[in-house]
């Protein structure tokens, strides 16, 4: 017997041999000497980082994705950016003048260059901005533009590209002619699809502009140095940057990994200096002292279609925004550093003219009481004449959401008696199409926004808006709307006050159930200073980072 | 020969047509469009951008012009990865997929040959048991697991190995070995199975009767005999192997091709749908012709179409 398996031994060590054999020239790579990092962290000026994916574009006309941006925001840079504080600073240009009535800025330059060594112009803006509205780019953040004169016109192909409002005055002068004064148009130049392009060096790479790290240059604080597509990629400090000498990392690398668990490991075994965690690996992790957690201004609330008759009723609304225990699914459920929302505009996404928060002005608009919510079901119930109701909840089809879904379900139908909740799970596109078709009764819904301002969450509900896919139309709040995109944008003040009453309308009338404000975990080792989160647009920016 | 390869490769051309057509208009019935920020966008603004891309002319139009572009060897530009050409997406990452799919099935098939030949020859005795024992768990643990366990004891705990990426041989010994599994268990059930009825066939009795040592019987005699119904697995499971899997490469951080074809589906990235999916099926046509011809070189009874009557 002993015999025998020495042989089967035997043979499994050859096979092993023959099999490493195969490989046997690329074994013998040096490897990266990160020995002595692992000891002692500091010194060196490199971040090591974690992307989810692969970078779908360094066209900042085509990009539309979380990855893509974040690179974006650190080896491009627009007119201004946001800086530690999420405040619009000047970033390609140095100074600018306002027209009185707000709709005219005219924008100064600064010296910066581009990697290649050629200058930043005032053409390079006009180029990309007039490339990101026209019809033949497909850009699909085009919208974010259309607050430009003739913006939409050029968009939709009604007015040639050249109608847009944005001139060259001179190399160093940016004109920009607006539809209207918006107030906050310095922080929505910070958006990745304001960035300028060089428009020779994007001609000259024809098709291959933002594929490839040589095919692409930067005017940012990073530039990409290297690229692996689908593996990882590089960023080192840009030498010819205007603000080069804020900038004090050295290099960032960025692998790609996909799944959680193994950026934990990679972070346990020092490969990572950052890495997010999912709920599952927040208690394992809650109480590591380098474990983090921050909230972002996505919201997310459920949808409720007033094609049907049971949500047409106000008082079925309200029992249902009131009729769940918001605190003990992000407690429970979600554990990552979300908030139960009481409110649609999220906390700590912009203050007003007074420097409050939009939060502190309008507080808890509606909030979890089984008791009330039970009183407003039977006033529904016998309203509607009915002692059954039956509702689909139309949901995601992730982890996450499945375990919101039947969290929802089971504390409706104990709070609201006689009511059925069933859930439908769909695919992410799927989802969305039912819901914009108004195929759906009840439906998990996010958003997220795209411009410094409470606009940007506010005006969804309009009547008929593209977004509203609820059927909901009320006068009052389509005026304050309409007023505060035009005839309050000479007072900011009392346009502050229309959203904030609109909010307050929104919530009244329970359009929407307010769920949760998002939030994320992650660990990032106690070395790490300095990485600035943002609210909207890119993530983050690397800029003021550094490595103690 | 060269007649039966000209026949046969029609055939392979003609399907690989039937497999194009079918999963252009299967993928057109997906729901939703292939806009990044569908959320975000009013139905006008998405007519303008489909409008770009063709999208809003009628299906059988677009189906056209496909085939048109497909002759010409180009098979578009992705929507997710903005404007990257489908060819150069699939090149990027076929190589890592490739390398890894080829070694655990080299490693996976010698050894799971091994295992099944000592199982059959030692029959009924606890080393088949314990080979059987192990063949079942490899095929029912599913490789997700096994990957994530081999990433933490020996990646985290043991720090023997790397825990993940994609620079240099030793990175790839982890995912190997997850990959490997399934294939050790699957070719050592067939070859146990196989070997069992060859080693009791008649010419087995006589080359032992003629004096030939039990090894020669078993590897010269045997082995070859029983080898075919592993060829005819082996080559289906290259072809899943060499394309990259989903779940390995992701523990592990591959830069593989295995998330595109699951990634694009969710996506509505039609070039790419249809971009992976010629791909994968122009390989598993080809693995099967070559199959087919294996079957002749291995056993001579099997003869192709043109064979002297």
């Amino acid at each position: 017997m002993k015999k025998k398996l020495s042989i089967f031994f035997v043979l499994l060590l050859v096979a092993s041999m023959v099999l490493a054999a195969c490989g046997g020239n690329k074994a013998e790579e040096p490897k990266p000497s990160d020995e002595g990092k692992q000891e002692t962290p500091a010194k060196e000026q490199v971040l090591n980082l974690l992307e989810t994916s692969e970078i779908p574009s360094l066209d900042s006309t085509l990009a539309t994705d979380a990855v893509s941006f974040r690179v974006m925001n650190n080896v491009f840079e627009g007119l201004y950016r946001l800086d530690e504080n999420n405040q619009p600073t000047p970033g390609m240009a140095e100074s600018y003048e306002v027209s009185e009535d707000g709709k005219v800025y005219t924008f100064k330059l600064r010296d910066a260059k581009w990697s290649n060594g050629d200058a930043v112009t005032a053409n390079d803006f006009v180029y990309a901005w007039r490339k990101a509205l026209d019809p033949n780019t497909g850009a699909e953040y085009a919208y974010i533009m259309y607050d430009i004169k003739n913006a939409e016109e050029v968009n939709t192909g009604k007015v040639p590209v050249d109608q847009l409002g944005v001139k060259a005055i001179d190399d160093k002068t940016l004109q920009v002619e607006l539809k209207n004064p918006i107030p906050y148009f310095l922080s929505l130049l910070s958006f990745p699809t304001f960035y300028p392009q060089n428009e020779k060096f994007v001609k000259e790479q024809g098709d291959k502009y933002g594929l490839e790290a040589n095919t692409t240059i930067y005017n940012g604080p990073f530039v990409l140095s290297e690229w692996k597509h689908e593996q990882s990629f590089q960023l080192k400090k840009n030498e010819q940057y205007w603000d080069a000498q804020t900038v004090k990392l050295e290099t960032i690398n960025f692998n790609i990994v996909k799944d959680v668990a193994t950026g934990v490991n990679l972070y346990e075994t020092n490969k990572a200096d950052r890495v997010g965690l999912s709920a599952e690996f927040v208690d394992k992790y809650s109480s590591d002292k380098n474990f983090k957690t921050k909230s972002e201004p996505v919201l997310f609330f459920i949808r409720m279609n007033q094609k049907n008759e049971v949500l047409k009723n106000v008082n079925a609304r309200k029992a249902i925004a009131m009729g769940f225990d918001k605190e003990a699914m992000v407690a429970t459920i979600l554990n990552n550093g979300s908030k139960a929302a009481n409110y649609f505009v999220p906390e700590g996404f912009v203050t007003g003219p007074n420097g409050k928060d939009f939060r502190e002005e309008n507080g808890d608009l509606v909030t979890f009481n089984a008791e009330e919510a039970k009183k407003y079901w039977e006033q529904a119930k016998k309203e509607l004449g009915k002692d059954k109701v039956t509702l689909e909840l139309l949901n995601y089809d992730s982890e996450s959401a499945k375990k919101i879904g039947e969290f929802l379900k089971e504390q409706l139908e104990t709070n609201l008696p006689g009511l059925t909740v069933n859930i439908k799970q769909q695919p992410f596109k799927q989802k969305l199409d039912l819901e914009s078709k108004m195929q759906y009764e009840l439906s998990f819904a996010g958003w997220g926004p795209d411009y410094q301002d409470p606009m940007t969450f506010i005006d969804m509900f309009v009547t008929n808006g593209a977004h509203n896919q609820t059927g909901w139309s009320n006068a009052e709040y389509d005026k304050l709307v309409k007023d505060a995109k035009t005839t309050l944008l000479s007072d900011l003040q009392a346009r502050w006050d229309a959203m904030v009453k609109a909010e307050k309308i929104l919530l009244d009338e329970a359009v929407i159930a307010p769920m949760y404000q998002r939030g994320a975990a992650y660990l990032e080792r106690e070395y790490v200073k300095g990485i600035v989160d943002h609210p909207f647009g890119p993530d983050n920016s690397y800029k003021w980072a550094y490595i103690e | 020969m060269a007649r039966y390869t000209l026949q046969r490769l029609i055939y392979m051309i003609i399907t690989l047509f039937i497999i194009a057509t079918a999963t252009f208009f299967l993928m057109k019935l997906l729901p939703g469009s292939p806009l990044q920020n569908q959320e975000k966008l009013s139905p006008e603004q998405q007519k303008i951008i489909l409008e770009k891309y063709g999208l809003n002319d009628p299906v059988p139009v677009q189906y056209v012009r496909y085939l048109g572009n497909l002759v010409k060897g180009d098979l578009g530009v992705s929507f997710q990865y903005d404007n990257r050409p489908v060819t150069q997406l699939i090149g990027d990452r076929i190589g890592p997929s490739a390398q890894l799919g080829f070694q655990a099935l080299v490693f996976g098939t010698i050894v799971g040959i091994l295992l099944g030949v000592i199982a059959a020859v030692r029959h009924n005795t606890a080393v088949d048991y314990g080979a059987t024992v192990l063949a079942v768990l490899g095929i029912s643990i599913p490789s997700f697991v096994f990957g994530g366990l081999l990433q933490y004891y020996i990646g985290v705990k043991l720090k023997l190995l790397p825990v993940a990426f994609w620079d240099g041989f030793e990175y790839t010994i982890m995912p190997t070995l997850a990959l490997s599994v399934f294939v050790i268990a699957s070719i050592a059930r067939f070859m146990r199975t196989e070997m069992l009825e060859v080693l009791g066939s008649d010419y087995i009795l006589t080359a032992r009767a003629k004096g030939i040592s039990g090894f020669g019987v078993i590897f010269k005699h045997g082995l070859r005999n029983a080898m075919i119904p592993i060829i005819t697995i082996l080559g289906p499971m290259a072809v899943n192997l060499m394309t990259g899997t989903l779940v390995i490469e992701q523990i592990f951080a591959v830069p593989g091709l295995g998330e595109q074809f699951v990634r694009s589906i969710n996506l509505n990235d039609y070039p790419v749908i249809m971009g992976t999916t010629i791909f994968y099926s122009a390989l598993f046509i080809f693995v099967i012709f070559i199959v087919d011809v294996l079957y002749g070189l291995i056993d001579p009874r099997i003869r192709l179409a043109g064979g002297k009557k």
